[in-house]
Formats: C-alpha cells, sequence, structure tokens
C-alpha cells in the first residue's frame, strides 16, 4: 500500500517543532506501525537524511516504551494494543497518516516523537512500592489472597506506564497510572500496611510535577492499551480521602 | 589461563551455607564508603541494585532505556520456577537441580545449580511480599503450572505477564533505593567501555544518548547485568535495543566469554512475515501445557495447506501428525526447548510445514473443549490477543502457527562462583553470564536465575571481594589517567564510525549479519556450513566498516550512532559464535551439529572430549583468540545421555 505521512519534527526541547511530509509506496499490510516507521527510516538514510527519532523497544506490546498520537488517537486506530502491535492492515491504500509525540506537560517533548516521561519514574519513586528488604518476606503461601482480588489487583498491575491516559486526557491528568499502582498494591495485604501514605505521597508528587486533575471524563480508559480501568480511580480516591481524614 | 571456579567444597547441599557462613563480610559503617556500578535494570540488574542499596552501598545504575522499568526482562510470560512443592506432586530442589542440570545437557556446573535451586523458594517469597499478583487458587493458594523438561508442576506466574510483574517488583524495590539516595540511576545511558586501573574494574565509560555526551563514572566494583546477545541474529524476541556490546568490550578488556554457541531458539514464536519485519513474537512455552503440535501426516496434504485449498480445521484427527507426542511419548508437547525446535525445523525441512512452509501448528482445541473456552482465556487471553492482533486469525477457531527464533543465550562472560569475571572486581549476574543453564535452559528459569543473582546471590558474594577493598579511596575519574584514557578510545571509536559515510544503513547490514547466522550458525550446524558462515561473517563486517553510512553528529541525539556501535559488537561476536560452533565437536543442547547425531536424530554428546566450558580468551585485535577449558566434574550426580521418550 502507498501511504503520504505527517510526522512532527522537532530538534531538540528547545526548538519548534513543525509537520514534515513524506511519501510511502509499497508498504506491506501485514507489517506492524513501527516497522513501515522503520522503512521510512531506511528511506530518509538513504537519502542522507536524519531518521525520524521514536521511543520503542520490545515491540511486542509490553515494555511500554512506545507512544505516538496516530491521527488524534494515542496508539492509534485499534483497540487494547500499543503503537507497536498496531498493524498496517487497519489502514486503506492511499491513507494520510498524522504521526505526533504525546503531548502533555508533564510529558516534554526531547526530540521529533520522543519524549521524556520520568515523571512516572518520579511519582513512583514516592511510594508506589512495598517496603520490604531482601530476604526478610515470609513464605509465600502465609499470605493467603481471595482469588478474585489477586485478579483484580492484577488487572491493575497490568499498566505498561507508556502515558497513553495523560496523553489521551484533556486535562494531562495522570490518575489513571497512579490509580493503577495504589489500586494494585491497596487490594493485597501485603500492601495495606503502607495504603494511606502512598496514596498521599503519589498524589502529591503527580500534582507537583504539573500532571492536572481528574474530571471523570473517562478517555484514559478508552485508549489505555491494557484496559485498566477508570473504577481504579475510584479506589485511588476512596484511598486518598482516608489518607486525609486520618491524622 | 588457570581458571579456578572457586566451588566451596563440601556436601552439595551444604556447599551455599557454608560458604556464606564463612566468607567476608563489609560491616555497616563501610559499607556506605562503597560505590558500586550496576549496568542493565532487568530481574538481574535491577534486583541486584535494590538490594546492594538496602544493604548500604551506594549504587550508581544505569540502563539505555527511558526507565529501569522497561528492560526487556518485562516480556517474559510463562512463569518462575521455584521448588516450593505446594502441589504435593514430588519436587524438591534436589529435583529442581536436577531437571536444570539434565536440561542444559550436563554442560553447567552443579554447585552453581544446585545454589540455584535452593534460593528459588526465597525468590518467591520475596517477590510475593513485594505485592507480585502471582495467580491464586479458590482457597487464596499460590498457584502453578507445568513446563517444559520437568515431570512436576513447579511454575509460578502472574498471568501472561510473569516477567513483567516481577519485573516491576523489582523496579518498586529500586525506587524505594533511589527515593532513599542509595541508588542513584542513570536512564538512557549506554555503557560504553569498563575502565580497568592496574587490572582491576574500577569504572565505567558510558554515553549520554540525548546529549552524546560521553562520561566517566567510578565504582569500586562493576556489575554487569545487560542480558544476551541473541539480536546477533536480527531476528530474534529479544527488544530492538538488547545489545552485546556491554560484555563485549568486558572480553576485549580481559574478561573470558564462555560458550558463545549456545544459543536457544525457542520452538514457539510467531512465523516470519515478509521483509520489513523487524523482530519475532515469542508466544509462551506455557501454551504447550494445553497446546498440542502438530503438521499433517501427509505432503499432499501440506501442500494444500499451504496453497490455502485446504483449512486445518478440516484435516481429520487422523490426518495429523503429532510429531512430539509420537517421538517422546514420557514428555510429550513439553519436550525442552531445543528438542522441540528441532523437531519442528525437520518436519518442516521434510515438506511438513505449515504457512509459509516454515510453520507448525499448535492447536487447543482439546483443551478448549476439555475446559471451556472460558479458561483457556484466562489462563492465556493476553497471548490469544496478541497472536490474532498480529496474524489477524482467531486462534480460538483456528490453530495457531509457530515456528522456533533465536530467544536466549545460555553462553556468556565466565564467572566463578562468586559470578566474577576474570577481571578482578568485574561481576556478571543473569543472562549475561554462562553460569547456570549449560547447553539449553529450561523454561521459567532464566527469571528465577535473574532474581537468584540479583537478590540472593550477588549481594552476599560482592563482599567477599569488596572486604579487601577497604583500603582503596573513592577515585576522580577527571583525575585518574585511565579513566580519560578509556574515554578518549570511545570518542575516537565514535568518530571512526561516523567518518565511515558509506551507503548503506546500519540496519540492512545488521539484517544481513542476522541472515547469515541463521542459515550457518542457527539451528543445525555443520563444518562446512559453519567455515562458509565464518567467511560470510568476516565479508559483511568489511562491508559494515567500508560502507556503513551514519546520519548526522556523534555529540547529540543520533539513534544511528548508537544501532552501529551495537551492530559493530555483533559482527565481531558473530564471529566468536562460529568460532565455539566450529570448535565444539558434539552435539549438546541448543548447539546442533549434524555431524553429531544418533541414527534417529537426537543429539549426540561427547562427554570424553568435551565436557567442559569452552572460554575464549581475547588476544587483541586481528589475532586468534585463544580456548581455555573449565573441566566439568560430577560429583553427585551420574552423567547420562538426555532421555524424554521414557
Amino acid at each position: 500500500m502507498d501511504l503520504t505521512l505527517k510526522v512532527w519534527r522537532q530538534e531538540n526541547r528547545k526548538a519548534k517543532g513543525r509537520f514534515e511530509t513524506y511519501s510511502l509506496k509499497n508498504i506491506s499490510p501485514d507489517s506492524s506501525f513501527l516497522e513501515m516507521l522503520d522503512v521510512l527510516n531506511e528511506q530518509l538514510v538513504n537519502g542522507n537524511n536524519e531518521p525520524v527519532v521514536f521511543d520503542h523497544d520490545c515491540r511486542e506490546g509490553i515494555c511500554g516504551t512506545c507512544s505516538l498520537f496516530i491521527n488524534g488517537r494515542a496508539h492509534g486506530p485499534d483497540e487494547d494494543i500499543t503503537t507497536c502491535q498496531l498493524h498496517m492492515r487497519k489502514f486503506k491504500d492511499g491513507d494520510t497518516i498524522v504521526i505526533e509525540p504525546w503531548r502533555a506537560g508533564g510529558f516534554p517533548v526531547i526530540k521529533d516523537l520522543m519524549v521524556d516521561r520520568s515523571a512516572f519514574d518520579q511519582i513512583l519513586q514516592a511510594g508506589g512500592f512495598i517496603s520490604v528488604n531482601t530476604g526478610s518476606a515470609r513464605d509465600g503461601n502465609n499470605i493467603l489472597i481471595p482469588k478474585h482480588k489477586a485478579d483484580e489487583s492484577m488487572d491493575a498491575a497490568a499498566c505498561i506506564g507508556c502515558g497513553a491516559c495523560v496523553a489521551t486526557c484533556k486535562n494531562s491528568s495522570a490518575m489513571l497510572f497512579l490509580a493503577s499502582k495504589v489500586s494494585h498494591l491497596a487490594l493485597l495485604p501485603q500492601g495495606r500496611p503502607e495504603a494511606v501514605r502512598r496514596a498521599k505521597a503519589m498524589v502529591a508528587k503527580m500534582d507537583e510535577l504539573g500532571f492536572g486533575s481528574c474530571t471523570n471524563t473517562g478517555a484514559c480508559e478508552v485508549e489505555c492499551p491494557k484496559g485498566i480501568s477508570v473504577a481504579h480511580i475510584a479506589r485511588l480516591n476512596r484511598e486518598f480521602l482516608i489518607a486525609n481524614l486520618k491524622p | 589461563m588457570k581458571l579456578n571456579a572457586k566451588i566451596p567444597s563440601g556436601p552439595l547441599a551444604e556447599k551455599w551455607s557454608l560458604y556464606k557462613s564463612t566468607q567476608n563480610l563489609v560491616n555497616p559503617a563501610n559499607k556506605r564508603k562503597f560505590d558500586i556500578i550496576v549496568v542493565g535494570t532487568g530481574l538481574a540488574g535491577a534486583s541486584a541494585a535494590a538490594s546492594l542499596g538496602e544493604l548500604g552501598f551506594k549504587v550508581k545504575n544505569f540502563c539505555y532505556q527511558d526507565s529501569p522499568r522497561r528492560a526487556h526482562s518485562i516480556a517474559a510470560q510463562g512463569g518462575i520456577n521455584a521448588a516450593k512443592n505446594y502441589q504435593n506432586d514430588g519436587d524438591s530442589v534436589y529435583r529442581l537441580f536436577y531437571d536444570t542440570i539434565k536440561g542444559g545437557d550436563y554442560r553447567a556446573r552443579e554447585g552453581n545449580v544446585y545454589r540455584l535451586a535452593e534460593v528459588s523458594n526465597q525468590i518467591i517469597d520475596q517477590c510475593v511480599g513485594q505485592g507480585v499478583p502471582f495467580a491464586r487458587d479458590y482457597g487464596g493458594y499460590l498457584d502453578n503450572r507445568s513446563f517444559g523438561g520437568a515431570l512436576v508442576s513447579r511454575t509460578f506466574y502472574a498471568r501472561g505477564q510473569t516477567g513483567q510483574q516481577l519485573l516491576l517488583g523489582a523496579y518498586g524495590a529500586l525506587n524505594r533505593q533511589i527515593a532513599a539516595g542509595n541508588v542513584t540511576m542513570y536512564t538512557r545511558t549506554e555503557m560504553m567501555d569498563v575502565v580497568l586501573v592496574d587490572g582491576v574494574a574500577r569504572g565505567i565509560v558510558t554515553r549520554n544518548l540525548e546529549t552524546g555526551a560521553l562520561e566517566s563514572h567510578f565504582g569500586h566494583a562493576v556489575v554487569l547485568a545487560t542480558g544476551g546477545y541473541a539480536n546477533v541474529f536480527f531476528l530474534s524476541t529479544n527488544a530492538m535495543g538488547s545489545n552485546t556490546s556491554a560484555i563485549w568490550k568486558a572480553y576485549k578488556k580481559g574478561a573470558l566469554f564462555a560458550n558463545p554457541a549456545f544459543v536457544q531458539i525457542h520452538p514457539t514464536c510467531i512465523p516470519v512475515h515478509g521483509e520489513s519485519q523487524s523482530k519475532l513474537t515469542l508466544m509462551s512455552e506455557s501454551l504447550r501445557n494445553d497446546g498440542r503440535i502438530w503438521v499433517p501426516k501427509a505432503k499432499e496434504d501440506a501442500e494444500k495447506i499451504r496453497a490455502g485449498k485446504l483449512k486445518p480445521t478440516d484435516l481429520p484427527e487422523g490426518k495429523r501428525d503429532y510429531y512430539l507426542e509420537r517421538r517422546y511419548p514420557a514428555f510429550g508437547n513439553l519436550v525442552p526447548r531445543d528438542v522441540a525446535s528441532r523437531a519442528a525445523k525437520e518436519r518442516c525441512d521434510a515438506g511438513y510445514g505449515v504457512g509459509s512452509g516454515q510453520a507448525v501448528y499448535l492447536d487447543c482445541k482439546d483443551s478448549i473443549k476439555r475446559l471451556g473456552k472460558n479458561l483457556i482465556e484466562e489462563r492465556y487471553g493476553n497471548l490469544f490477543q496478541m497472536y490474532e492482533k498480529i496474524v489477524d486469525e482467531n486462534p480460538y477457531v483456528t490453530p495457531m502457527m509457530i515456528y522456533p527464533a533465536a530467544h536466549y543465550t545460555m553462553g556468556g562472560l565466565w564467572v566463578d562462583y562468586e559470578l566474577m569475571t576474570t577481571i578482578p572486581g568485574l561481576f556478571t549476574i543473569g543472562e549475561a553470564n554462562f553460569s547456570d543453564h549449560g547447553a539449553n535452559r529450561l523454561g521459567a528459569s532464566a527469571l528465577m536465575q535473574g532474581l537468584a543473582d540479583g537478590y540472593f546471590v550477588l549481594p552476599f558474594t560482592i563482599q567477599n571481594y569488596l572486604a579487601g577493598q577497604l583500603s582503596v579511596p573513592r577515585m576522580d575519574p577527571a583525575k585518574q589517567p585511565e579513566f580519560n584514557e578509556t574515554l578518549e578510545a570511545s570518542r575516537e571509536w565514535n568518530a571512526k564510525l561516523m567518518g565511515i559515510k558509506g551507503s548503506r544503513t546500519v540496519d540492512s547490514i545488521h539484517k544481513e549479519l542476522g541472515q547469515v547466522m541463521w542459515d550457518h550458525v542457527g539451528m543445525g550446524r555443520n563444518k562446512d556450513g559453519l567455515e562458509e558462515g565464518f567467511s560470510k561473517i568476516r565479508q559483511v563486517k568489511d562491508l559494515f566498516w567500508n560502507d556503513v553510512r551514519i546520519p548526522g553528529k556523534a555529540d547529540g541525539m543520533n539513534v544511528e550512532l548508537e544501532k552501529a556501535n551495537r551492530v559493530a559488537d555483533f559482527l565481531e561476536m558473530g564471529e566468536l559464535l562460529a568460532k565455539d560452533a566450529l570448535h565444539r565437536e558434539e552435539s549438546c543442547g541448543g548447539h546442533f551439529r549434524e555431524e553429531h547425531q544418533m541414527s534417529d536424530g537426537e543429539a549426540k554428546r561427547d562427554d570424553e572430549n568435551f565436557k567442559y566450558v569452552g572460554a575464549w580468551e581475547y588476544k587483541g585485535p586481528g589475532k586468534e583468540p585463544e580456548l581455555n577449558k573449565e573441566p566439568l566434574d560430577y560429583e553427585f550426580i551420574q552423567v547420562k545421555t538426555r532421555n524424554y521418550k521414557e
């Protein structure tokens, strides 16, 4: 298939960006979206131009490295996938595809389509863990966890930290990201001792880093490649409320 | 070089306890006087950095990704082994040890493997403590599944995302230490070289991938946890950025490289679709619990299926060849990976393949009928979804197509029992070392080894080394000539690459290398093929150094330069891989020499001549590396021919 691409190019963090238009021919519908970008980059380098920079690594939808706003949608026009799992058969011959980086105050553009998501690491460093030193845990079966709780916790823990929720939210809120971690740990008995402190510290860090507030539009849930539910935001709010009621 | 593995004496089951109770330790007040560099943030790197931070050491942790959470351990699907025997099905530390040694085709050390099996149980406890949401049964107890090469169910899992959950656990522990100030994290940073001072590892030179700046970092010890080198095949299940550069640079500084030819080709990957293919996707081995592997019994049927004239679902039961069940009745579809991969290749080469001809079926229909679609979806939902997105076929209805792909590398830097390389102060953990899997790794054992090394082995053994380093002060790299020299060498290396200004892209050359490796140094190897492969690798290497094109500059973000650096090392690594494969005149585990097989096509090992670890020593540019042998003595088990038939 033949395609026209409009791709965001930006030299560095400070430079002003612009869209560049490229045409591509003979793209296999079986190739992935990122393989299509590989072909573009081959073409660019062969013409002695700098390739388009984009984040990617595992290319199987789990590392959370790839991003991209494709035709106005985070991770493009398919459900429950990351950009690397998007295949060209979702497009038609002759299509024009607009490719932009995540756009959010918390995710500054580094170059072209690559953004800085280190704010996510900082939010988790504020308390997104259970404080257990290596070697001090007791036998795994001494902590019984009802299956439905373990399953629900796993639903939340499936977050890959890609940032699609933030990029999609009109407020650039990181609430779904936060909620997935708070919920994953709060649902487990091991996570309860620090639940209050965790919710408080992580929300404070999110606010500090310039992410917006949640206005319950639910857009994040729609674009989450792992289908993480906004119900987890409700749990986060509950944990946060309890945290603020306790001295 | 005389290789001393430093295996403690004493009975097998007591070696590790004896070691721990008599080794040197560093007292708490002195720990903060030590800087430790850890390169890599996968299961091994993150768990080591976090554990060392908890102990009070000052840790500097590096990764090329934008966040430590993205290391490729995250993609491991199926599970992690441990000898808990929660299923009461006869498991024990000894059995896990024995299965691992046997699965590795008797090319691993008894002492190391026993220790691995011994600490496996602590790993599960640790991970549960961190909040890893392992699968549970209705009583709330931990659930298990079975994996290849074992007769018990000892694999713990978190849906098809076990690696992700374990890594997020280790990443949580790491985050806690970063927040506490014990670990300093450097992301988007690639290691360029190891710095030696008086023959001892004292630091690394790195390149900041955003700014292109080269920097030096000091450490009293350096730990490499940078994973395997399967991307030498270009197409593999590894992440795009996975590379051999850190361990390769260490090799060129004097660390021995052991068993590079031991590469695992994983049997269940989604087949290649075409020329623009950039990587291969694994379908977890756990699917072999509930999936049966088959091809048509008759070549005509295989031809019809390939031509699209016959649907696999329309082929009656009697016309299907469940070749693993036929050849290996005792283990059936759960034979070890090397055996399953070769059997698939054998059928496809003989003309029975489906799809493009390079594929076999993995069929879950019987399990769906027996257990219901819901249960299968619960177990493998994410895998089925992934398959459907890639292949555009519904695997609940049509059997999946799979084919082997390069996946894991058992070889790596040679380390002793303390996980130290032949360079004092340089440690290597996880897939980057060679130590525990012999010639073939069993499923769900990579996660086990990565976390065993990082949580429970290295944090002890490194202290035995550091206890002797108390008199070494923190060095200022700017004032130390060795750091400046290494940094200058890295700068020149980059300049040399940038200066080629040829006409070929890095990827196009990497693909050529990968094709040569797959064709000549892949699943079936023979003398002529390897020799031809060896000379072809040299041709590709010449092509690279004469004609690669890297646009842009070295002192800024330059993804083509990053790739070129990695491919330059893969080209050298590929040569050593072929050399090792050529020298090892036997078939064992993942290394199959066609000249050495039984009359029924099974691997023929040669214990008399090759029961050793082959560790290669770099002798300088253009010189032949030297082979050093570490004999493998089996004191506690009887070495047998692997048999998965009865």
